[in-house]
């Protein structure tokens, strides 16, 4: 067999520390031989199977917890925001960690759907249907906080350029107004560019249902009718493709606007331009722990070692890696400026954040942030699942903390001591905290059981056997088909079977690579 | 879809105007659709029904394939022209409006700036930008794809269920010079074209 017939495509000879030539392979995307059907059926077969009594008891402790959220906001909207454990020096507290915590898991979804689609990276097709789940189910749990804080929430419409009848308009000089733009028109465009890579699969499942059913009737709803079609998959393919270029940076501005709200002040600790880089690499450090700990319990439970192989996880644990030390550069530039500033209430800041009253907030989240994605420099823990998973929980433990002390350790101490408070969070920010998640794990429960959660047109299409040329190869090697030219459309017909076997034959050797 | 722009009732419109009975144009060929093995078999067939001068003829995939627009002999997709102008728009509208707003029609002096900051202005006009071309990007696809569209002759075969799984197929619908129902099938035939079948009825 030819080096050429490796299925991933890619192949490089690289020198070794002897100086012998080794030929390097891509490494498969998807592995186990998998066929188109193969790949249809596997994923289709999760949502269509019997609901596994595992889900129903995870939907109802995710769901008791969403529930509990709701009835808490309707005691917050009844009493006020009082019922937080905010004071008058420490305005906000866990509702904006929250808001920031959950707009950053988000940015991963958006990171692998666009930024790695630019990239030509092949792999994120495995992990980015959930991941783009994952960034609407957490933007939703975003933009709920903000929009309970406002405390009078049946005139939360003054926010929008609307026309009301105080003839007012919104400061658009205002982060606060620009975060209003910017989350809302991420998680449109994100629900948009969601629905649109939905669409080929939901057509898959239409057309598996059984005939004249209802759920073949809601899936032909939501299908649209689609029917692959190449006229069809050219404007599919362009509008993909003009959807990633622009959820670039618009995923870089959201984070960027988020990090205003507190830059753009002139509190201590928060007026720095470090600000936005430094919050996008924290939200795609955070995104792609979240998809490392969803997806690490979606494999395990449905058998998805063929589809998220070793090769994804190891991908993101070194995507992990790169952002976290981004991260950790970033604290330290933070501590280093505050000294070159010269400015004292800037240095005050710093060493209050790390020796004052919140210390054990902030070496928290320097343990978490800094020195656990540090582990993924070796090799055995970047590929141990184990490792990987708790690390991953340690850096979202982590990416919380950063941003409760960004907020609350620079309002509590600023210029006036008189000013100064402790903040002590009540039940219901606790309660608030964990119904969000509630919320996002019934969300994303239902997605998990009612949509594919691996997109299937996108898994099949980086296939060796997607590509015409892999057909064509195979001609001249084993069928002699360069002595017809093109014109040899019969012997196609007869090399099938033939290039069936060899298809399985090829797949097993390149696994051995 | 199609070059001649209808909207999917032609059947509606034929049954006033044509004379013919329903019976009759339920039994009409619509077109003809042929099943081919693989990705490459799709493509050769692409180039070939191209090369014959076939213009209503699709080649339908569970994904989409490299290289298959040259084959079929479409032209690029000019959705990017749609997104830029609705970019453009987007982001005239949302400077304008924050303009007037600030400066026209409640004009409002806040931290002693001036009343058109233009520079505040960039986030909102950035995002408004964003999300129109958003917007012109998938709607705009949906209607140059004409889609939802619910009812199509393809749909009349069994067979196709399979394109969304693992199957290739050719369609030629009725309606341009080189639609013969024996002539379409002998040629779907000799190019490799395999289970061929008439779409009848709408």
């Amino acid at each position: 067999m030819k080096t050429s017939a490796t299925p991933g495509g890619t192949a490089a000879t690289l020198a070794d520390k002897n100086g012998n030539a080794r030929t390097w392979h891509e490494p498969e995307i998807i592995t186990g031989n998998q066929t188109f059907a193969s790949i249809t059926e596997k994923i289709a077969s999760i949502n269509e199977g019997k609901t596994p009594t595992g889900w129903y008891i995870a939907f109802g402790v995710a769901a008791f917890f969403a529930v509990a959220l709701f009835a808490q906001i309707g005691w917050l909207f009844w009493k006020g925001i009082g019922i937080w454990g905010l004071n008058q020096t420490i305005f906000w507290a866990w509702d904006i960690t929250n808001f920031v915590f959950w707009v950053g898991i988000g940015h991963a979804g958006t990171l692998i759907s666009a930024v790695l689609f630019l990239f030509r990276q092949k792999w994120r097709t495995s992990i980015n249907r959930f991941a783009e789940a994952m960034t609407i189910f957490a933007v939703i749990c975003a933009l709920l906080f903000p929009t309970i804080h406002v405390g009078r929430i049946w005139v939360i419409y003054w926010i929008l350029p609307f026309p009301n009848s105080m003839e007012m308009w919104p400061n658009f000089r205002s982060p606060l107004l620009w975060d209003v733009f910017a989350v809302t028109t991420y998680f449109t465009v994100s629900l948009m560019f969601w629905f649109v890579g939905l669409v080929p699969d939901l057509a898959t499942l239409r057309d598996r249902a059984v005939p004249g059913s209802l759920r073949q009737k809601v899936l032909a709803l939501f299908s649209l009718g689609w029917r692959g079609g190449n006229k069809q998959w050219k404007h599919y393919e362009k509008a993909y493709l003009l959807l990633a270029g622009i959820s670039t940076p618009l995923v870089l501005s959201v984070h960027t606007i988020v990090s205003m709200d507190f830059a753009t002040s002139i509190i201590p600790g928060w007026h720095t331009t470090i600000f936005p880089p430094y919050f996008v690499a924290g939200a795609i450090f955070s995104g792609f722990a979240m998809v490392m700990t969803l997806g690490l319990v979606a494999r395990k439970v449905y058998g998805l070692e063929n589809f998220l192989t070793m090769n994804h996880l190891e991908n993101m644990n070194k995507i992990i890696l790169v952002t976290g030390t981004m991260v950790g550069y970033a604290y330290g530039c933070e501590f280093f400026i505050a000294w070159y500033s010269g400015n004292e209430y800037e240095r005050f800041a710093f060493i209050n954040r790390a020796f004052g009253p919140y210390w054990w907030a902030y070496w928290s989240m320097i343990s978490c942030n800094v020195i656990s994605p540090q582990l993924f420099w070796s090799k055995r823990i970047r590929t141990s699942i184990p490792a990987m998973f708790v690390i991953s929980i340690f850096v979202n433990i982590g990416m919380w903390f950063e941003r409760f002390v960004i907020t609350v350790t620079s309002l509590s101490r600023d210029y006036l001591p008189s000013a100064w408070k402790y903040f002590s969070p009540s039940i219901f920010d606790i309660g608030m905290f964990i119904g969000s998640f509630g919320l996002f794990f019934t969300l994303f429960l239902l997605f998990i059981r009612h949509l594919p959660m691996i997109a299937i047109s996108e898994v099949k299409g980086v296939l060796p056997q997607a590509d015409p040329h892999w057909y064509h190869q195979d001609d001249h090697g084993a069928n002699g088909h360069s002595v017809n030219g093109g014109n040899g459309h019969g012997t196609h017909k007869n090399g099938n079977g033939q290039k069936e076997e060899e298809l399985a034959v090829k797949n097993g050797n390149g696994n051995g690579h | 879809m199609t070059e001649t722009g209808t909207t999917g009732n032609i059947a509606q419109e034929e049954l006033q105007t044509s004379g013919e009975t329903k019976a009759e144009l339920l039994a009409r060929p619509e077109g003809m659709l042929a099943e081919f093995a693989n990705p490459a078999e799709l493509l050769h067939a692409a180039e070939k029904l191209r090369d014959a001068g076939y213009k209503r003829f699709d080649c339908h995939s569970p994904f989409p394939i490299h290289g298959m627009d040259e084959a079929m002999g479409l032209a690029p997709s000019f959705l990017g022209w749609v997104v830029a102008a609705m970019g453009i728009t987007g982001g005239s509208l949302g400077l304008i409006m924050q303009w007037w707003m600030s400066t026209i029609d409640y004009p409002l002096v806040i931290s002693g700036k001036p009343y058109f900051s233009y520079q505040a202005y960039v986030p909102v006009t950035f995002e408004l930008t964003i999300l129109l071309a958003a917007f012109g990007a998938v709607f705009g696809m949906f209607i140059i794809n004409r889609l939802p569209r619910y009812h199509h002759p393809v749909f009349h075969s069994d067979r196709f269920a399979k394109v969304t799984d693992d199957g290739f197929f050719v369609s030629v619908l009725r309606g341009s010079k080189k639609f013969n129902v024996e002539k379409t099938k002998q040629f779907l035939e000799s190019i490799g074209g395999k289970n061929v079948e008439v779409l009848r009825g709408y």
